[in-house]
């Protein structure tokens, strides 16, 4: 789907087809999560993502953006790889595990979590994901699409020291929005007391359940791991709430692109570094140059370089002047005519909240200040960069 | 009323037809958060791209149905792209158009071709 189709075409979120006329035998060789049929009692337009058949949307991508942002809203996030590593103790793992990703590994406290991401000998990112201490394991959860490859380049990088295993009995769903810890905490309150970016055990409903305090909206909210035989009772029992309702990946992505979060594949890939990214946020200082650990990840010398003198371009948000969303591909350009491309377009949309189009683009550093142009359908539209995140993140702190 | 295949309904009015989309279209589509439409005056082809629709998630195109003049199009749709979901089948129309050649309106379906048409 794109500029490039003809007709009137039933869209679907970026790398994503629809879900009916050839594609529909296609869809029989998707995997399942264990809340596939969930999802279709409750009427969602299932459509193939990541190798699985999918929820896109329920009662549409528009109204369960603002239930979320409002109330609360379910996902289900069960195709992400969620990977456990063990070994002899939480400083084996740890150290092995720094050895793949930029970030402060050891550092981290028992039920802390932090982001992260695989970088390869270039400083590219290989994926993104995020990472959990759970007494002396680390419980990382990767993107679907790149899950595979994430597990395959763990076993290499860290087997036999440290053990690697692909958790596939258990779900994962996440409960976010301003509504979510009402919802928790009035099954475990315990939910309340913790920060973002904590995990610990909750019990909900008799269901033991690995929860964080995280997700990918901009909201506050919740990741649940949850055994893959219980899931569906437990989602029941969330969705009985009058607050909460079930999301799709088409909701799922205008939240995170309005809260300003990377899509892996889109915002970012094996091409672009942390710095050009805007993700320096997450190398912490003991793994910078002059810290105790510095480097000793792939590509550790160009991002320690790039960290101290910047990239030549670099992730910003961008604000549509009109109301024609610019989506993922549009050129930018430093002129309403003629003039240089210096940039282009990696999401975009619209933004149901702010009621408006936002965007997000890889722009040559040079041109982050300067008047802009999208070229959209042949017309030079103007846009303006802007502050990420579009809306303000809802995190507890 | 008259149904192409591209999802789109025709109405004769006079001289004229009347176009727009269809509700499977819209509800297919999602919530319409933009639509460009053409110049009055422009003068069309059949599967000429006129109008240009985009849902919360997709850009897309309606094709003219039929050769002809573009006569008046519905401006209110600019400004409040949600009628598209909201009324696809009455007043989110798009456009207005002259008929060129009556014969390419032979081949459209009617309402229960349609509905077998989307099954």
């Amino acid at each position: 789907m794109g500029p490039q189709s003809r007709g009137l075409m039933m869209p679907v979120p970026a790398g994503m087809r629809p879900a009916f006329g050839r594609d529909r035998d296609a869809m029989s060789d998707l995997k399942r999560t264990p809340l596939y049929d969930l999802h279709v009692d409750l009427g969602a337009r299932m459509v193939p993502f990541a190798g699985y058949s999918m929820p896109v949307q329920f009662e549409g991508v528009m109204a369960e953006h603002v239930q979320t942002r409002q109330k609360a809203g379910l996902f289900d996030v069960s195709h992400m790889g969620q990977v456990m590593l063990t070994g002899a103790s939480w400083d084996a793992v740890a150290l092995a595990f720094e050895a793949m990703v930029p970030q402060d590994v050891l550092g981290l406290a028992d039920g802390r979590q932090r982001y992260g991401f695989f970088t390869n000998a270039a400083g590219g990112i290989e994926d993104d994901l995020m990472f959990a201490r759970r007494g002396d394991a680390l419980f990382v959860v990767v993107n679907a699409a790149c899950k595979d490859a994430d597990v395959a380049r763990m076993r290499a990088a860290l087997e036999p020291g440290v053990t690697v295993e692909l958790i596939e009995d258990r779900a994962l769903i996440a409960v976010q929005g301003p509504g979510a810890e009402a919802v928790l905490s009035g099954m475990d309150a315990a939910a309340a007391e913790m920060r973002f970016m904590d995990v610990r055990d909750l019990d909900l409903g008799g269901v033991a359940v690995w929860a964080s305090r995280s997700g990918y909206t901009g909201e506050d909210g919740y990741e649940l791991s949850v055994p893959a035989q219980a899931v569906e009772g437990l989602t029941k029992a969330l969705l009985d709430h009058a607050e909460v309702a079930p999301i799709g990946l088409g909701a799922r992505d205008s939240l995170r692109l309005e809260a300003g979060l990377c899509l892996y594949g889109h915002d970012m890939d094996a091409e672009t570094t942390p710095t050009e990214a805007t993700l320096n946020w997450a190398i912490q200082k003991v793994r910078r140059t002059g810290g105790a650990r510095a480097g000793g990840f792939p590509g550790a010398d160009v991002v320690l370089a790039q960290l101290a003198d910047g990239a030549a371009r670099k992730r910003v948000g961008l604000l549509p002047e009109g109301r024609a969303p610019m989506r993922e591909g549009v050129a930018l350009f430093d002129a309403a005519e003629g003039g240089a491309q210096v940039g282009v377009v990696t999401s975009g949309g619209f933004g149901p909240s702010v009621e408006r189009p936002v965007a997000m683009a890889m722009l040559d550093a040079g041109a982050v200040d300067q008047p802009l142009w999208g070229e959209v359908r042949g017309k030079r539209l103007p846009v303006a960069t802007a502050p990420l995140p579009f809306v303000a993140a809802g995190f507890k702190r | 009323m008259k149904f192409t295949e591209e999802h789109e309904w025709l109405r004769v009015e006079g001289d004229e037809v009347v176009v727009g989309i269809t509700a499977h279209a819209a509800e297919q589509l999602g919530d319409v958060v933009f639509v460009e439409l053409p110049d009055e005056g422009t003068t069309v082809s059949k599967d000429d791209e006129v109008v240009v629709i985009e849902s919360v998630k997709a850009a897309s195109d309606i094709l003219a149905p039929i050769d002809g003049e573009i006569t008046e199009v519905n401006s209110a749709l600019a400004d409040n792209p949600g009628m598209v979901n909201d009324d696809p089948q009455g007043e989110a129309w798009f456009f207005r158009m002259t008929v060129s050649d009556a014969s390419q309106m032979d081949e459209f379906m009617d309402e229960a071709g349609y509905q077998k048409f989307i099954g």
